[in-house]
């Protein structure tokens, strides 16, 4: 069995447990285990890029030195936000000596700094990609449409993606779930992000652009691999409709929950009773 | 016992701001050999050359060291300075102060002792440097012009008027270059064709002028005055004797649905073409890549309606040795296309286009014979986006250069629209105006006043369709800074200029230097614009840097003026420094043992064999031999010897070694 460090951050735990439970599911049933890095603390998210640069790089700093620790060679970071923080910590600490000094003087550890870190796309085209063919049982059918939001192929001088104005590795794997990924100009819009809580009309206004593009071009669902995304898209729906002046009923769902389905697994066993959108699939009817 | 002079110059303030000008000499009087020394504000001034003069007949000096700048810019100057003061010039040396001491060292005492070692080891090397006498080597007066759009049409015609020999070589089966592509020109909007094609027909029927199109250059050897050419010329398919040009094959030809290069994709032409009606020369070659015979094996048909029987399937390319004395480069540029846009569609809508595009869509001998049309439908597009600075000046797309004739197209193309269709409306997304030109910035002017063109000054983020509209993301940064959508039909985007494909090798044939960007460098970036780093290299146009029509034109002629000026010589004096076999008394005759590893090691194939004969003709010895014309002077063949029998004059091994232990023996 494939062992792979693993940092859920935050998000994991709480608002969006289902993206934890689905990327679980789906590695268990091909044979991988994640295993949690002991005692991992807060990315520092936004809050701390924002106010202390130090603070932001000794954050996510301490959880690369756990994963060190425990022997890790590779890391596997689902949230968009925490992936961005985890690897631009390492790539600053390796562009800069000094912030490395700093930091290791501050976390008693000397950081080695070479550990993979692994977004969900990355993740699954390693490890779940070659296996699909054997995995997929019940194929998708539906017309969908990847959202990569603004965190999984940015900032492009570190992400170096050919194609990052316009990716497309989330809907390659879509493609092979059996699924047609529509070709669309929002998939890394900005979607409010934070503003959710402070601004939330201006989350309706950005995220309800996305929803009506993906609704207006035929998709019948919205795949997402970031939990402040996925939480926008689908529970500030109220303030998008708001926004658009219409009902729209496209579900938002994990690139894990789409493999789950995809592999025969039960709606429930994938977390979409936890969507304030409900979920209604070809694959979850019967 | 030497009588060197030593002369340190201050460079103004490059040199003294870190080095301390009077310590030097005052250091370098009092070394072995030096009979005066002293320093100067500007060395190469007039009084600074003649302080030199005056010291060289004062006090009899043998030898003369220069220390300032580079001798890549100023030898010449001083050892001219020496030869009027009845010194041989190749006893002045040059120590290099500025280049490989000032400008790289902070201002220290440790600088100025580097500045003085420096000036200890060129006095060494002075005291063996022997009198050396210049070579004299023929000119052949014709010249090579590489590439036939505007600026080897008119460096091609000036030489020729002069009365010179010219070879125009030309890639495309036309002559005309993207200038016979565009519609009008700023800041007059006189038609391009109209004031173009008449050069090109003058071009054909010049008596001075071989105008070779479909060809290239593929490989040059040689020297200033000297150069030897081998153009292949791609085989066109075609007895250019027996073509009248009719045209018939063309309108036969059963393969029409090739992208036109001449109408940048947007039309489509024949396998068998001629790029465009005004082409020069007007006939037509077989695009072999796509031709149905060529190809699969059938078809032939323009063989069966060609009334003179001209078409040849079986031609190949022919290479052709040519002689000439001087090259200019005119090779042109090109534009990023829409592809490299990721952030407007990766070129996934046909109605993003490019500038050069759109001129075609404006040109009276375009696709849509100047009305401008969209792409996609051919509808008339009530809106359009023009987006200046489309990678120019953008380090993310590796561009970081201004692109120049943007700003001045683009509100050339915002003004044609408006001309034609009168109830559209234009907006232009730009960083800065940059109209600095004669009339230019009142044209720029007349787009916005008279025109009623709407010029946004902020960058567009995105571009993508929505319900066949595309929909222009960019911001107004102007007062109170908002964001724009704009709903287009059509968007142009003002792409950077870029070297052509192919430019890099072509410059590495030529041996001549090239940017980060692949366009070809200038010898001095002010005061030697058209010339190369490698003499009787010339550059015209483009292919240097993006530049309008008039700078390429001035360009040109004074490229034309210095090859002009090369040919107004029957000879050239060469520098003496060329690689000599030695020759010793009898019965050695020379350390030379004739294995000639050293004519294997010449890259400029200069070393032959000579035979020593004794009085009646019995060859005694066979050495080698360094032809100087030929030789380049690079050392190569001094390594190579194993007898330490050939020597580099100028830089013998003896001198080298003089300036090392100079160092060594502080």
């Amino acid at each position: 069995m494939t062992k792979l460090g693993f940092y859920p951050g935050c998000s994991l735990t709480g608002s969006s447990r289902e993206y934890n439970e689905s990327i679980l599911v789906i590695s268990k049933a091909a044979g991988i285990e994640l295993v949690e890095i002991p005692d991992w603390n807060c990315c520092g998210a936004t809050a701390a890029h924002n106010l202390n640069h130090e603070l932001s790089v000794s954050l996510p700093a301490r959880n690369l030195a756990l994963a060190e620790l425990a022997e890790m060679e590779e890391l596997v970071v689902p949230c968009a936000a925490c992936y961005n923080r985890l690897v631009m910590t390492q790539h600053e600490l390796n562009e800069n000596e000094s912030l490395l000094a700093t930091v290791s003087e501050k976390l008693q550890y000397k950081l080695k700094n070479d550990i993979k870190i692994l977004n969900v796309v990355q993740f699954l085209e390693k490890y779940i990609l070659p296996q699909l063919d054997e995995l997929v049982k019940k194929p998708l059918s539906e017309d969908v449409a990847c959202y990569y939001g603004c965190l999984l192929v940015r900032p492009n001088k570190v992400m170096k993606d050919a194609r990052f104005e316009d990716p497309m590795s989330m809907d390659l794997i879509m493609q092979k779930l059996g699924a047609k990924a529509i070709d669309w100009p929002f998939k890394t819009e900005c979607c409010g992000a934070g503003f959710s809580v402070s601004k939330t009309e201006i989350v309706g206004e950005l995220s309800g652009r996305i929803v009506r593009s993906a609704v207006d071009r035929g998709a019948k669902a919205i795949v997402v691999a970031c939990p402040m995304c996925h939480s926008n898209l689908d529970m500030r729906r109220p303030a998008i409709e708001s926004y658009l002046k219409r009902k729209v009923d496209i579900p938002v769902i994990y690139i894990t929950q789409a493999i789950a389905l995809a592999m025969g697994l039960t709606p429930k066993q994938a977390g979409l009773q936890r969507h304030f959108v409900p979920v209604n699939l070809s694959v979850t009817q019967n | 016992m030497s009588k060197i002079g030593v002369f340190i110059c201050h460079c103004g303030e490059n040199i003294s701001a870190t080095v301390d000008c009077g310590k030097v000499a005052e250091v370098a009087g009092k070394l072995e050999g030096v009979a005066y020394s002293t320093d100067y504000k500007y060395m190469c001034s007039d009084p600074g050359q003649t302080i030199i003069k005056q010291m060289i007949k004062e006090k009899g000096l043998d030898g003369v060291v220069v220390a300032a700048c580079s001798p890549r810019m100023h030898e010449p100057t001083f050892r001219k300075a020496c030869s009027e003061a009845g010194l041989n010039p190749y006893l002045c040396e040059m120590a290099n102060l500025r280049e490989h001491c000032s400008w790289v060292h902070d201002k220290s005492d440790a600088t100025t002792q580097k500045a003085i070692d420096i000036v200890r080891t060129l006095v060494e090397k002075v005291k063996h440097n022997k009198p050396l006498s210049t070579i004299k080597v023929p000119v052949t007066k014709t010249a090579l012009v590489i590439g036939g759009g505007i600026a080897g049409i008119q460096a091609s015609l000036d030489i020729a008027n002069a009365g010179h020999q010219v070879v125009l070589v030309e890639k495309e089966p036309s002559i005309g270059g993207h200038m016979s592509q565009l519609s009008e020109t700023f800041p007059t909007l006189d038609c391009s064709q109209c004031i173009l094609t008449p050069r090109m027909v003058e071009v054909a029927q010049h008596p001075n002028i071989t105008l070779m199109t479909y060809a290239e250059l593929e490989k040059l050897d040689g020297f200033i005055g000297n150069f030897k050419a081998t153009i292949r010329k791609k085989a066109k398919s075609l007895d250019e004797k027996l073509c009248t040009g009719c045209g018939l094959c063309t309108t036969k030809c059963p393969t029409k649905k090739i992208p036109s290069e001449f109408n940048e994709g947007l039309g489509y032409r024949t396998a068998i073409y001629v790029p465009f009606p005004q082409a020069v020369p007007n006939k037509p070659v077989i695009d072999k890549a796509n031709c149905s015979y060529y190809q699969k094996g059938k078809c032939k048909v323009c063989e069966k309606v060609c009334p003179t029987g001209a078409i040849r399937f079986d031609q190949e390319d022919e290479l052709v040795e040519l002689e000439v004395g001087a090259v200019v480069v005119a090779t042109g540029f090109n534009v990023m296309t829409t592809s490299e846009f990721s952030e407007y569609g990766y070129g996934k809508y046909p109605d993003v286009i490019t500038g050069l595009q759109f001129e075609r869509l404006a040109s009276a001998s375009g696709p849509t014979l100047g009305e401008i049309r969209r792409p996609s439908d051919g509808k008339i597009p009530e809106k359009i986006v023009f987006i200046a600075c489309a990678g120019s000046r953008d380090p993310a797309k590796g561009k970081p250069y201004c692109s120049k004739i943007c700003c001045m197209y683009t509100a050339k193309h915002a003004m044609l629209y408006q001309h034609k269709v009168h109830h559209g409306e234009s907006y232009v997304f730009y960083m800065d105006i940059r109209a600095a030109g004669k009339n230019y910035d009142e044209f720029t002017r007349r787009a916005i006043v008279e025109d009623k063109v709407n010029y946004l000054r902020g960058r567009v983020s995105k571009v993508y369709e929505e319900n066949g509209k595309l929909i222009v993301k960019g911001v107004d940064t102007l007062l109170n800074a908002k964001p724009v959508e704009i709903e287009a039909d059509m968007v142009v985007l003002a792409s950077a200029g870029v070297a052509n494909p192919g430019s890099e090798e072509l410059a590495q044939k030529m041996h001549i230097s090239y940017d980060a960007y692949n366009f070809f460098s200038e010898a001095h970036p002010k005061l030697k614009p058209v010339e190369t780093n490698t003499a009787g290299i010339y550059l015209a146009g483009a292919c240097q840097a993006p530049k309008d029509i008039p700078e390429t034109v001035s360009q040109a002629s004074g490229a034309a003026a210095k090859v002009a000026i090369l040919f107004s010589q029957n000879e050239l004096s060469r520098e003496p420094v060329v690689a000599v076999v030695n020759r010793s008394a009898p019965p050695l005759y020379s350390t030379c043992v004739g294995c000639f590893m050293c004519a294997t090691a010449c890259p400029y194939n200069a070393i032959g064999e000579e035979e020593i004969k004794d009085r009646k003709g019995n060859v005694i010895k066979k050495v080698a031999k360094v032809n100087p014309g030929l030789c380049q002077g690079c050392g190569t063949c001094v390594a190579f010897c194993r007898s330490k029998s050939i020597d580099l004059d100028g830089y013998t091994n003896e001198q080298m070694y003089s300036e090392v232990m100079a160092l060594l023996n502080e």
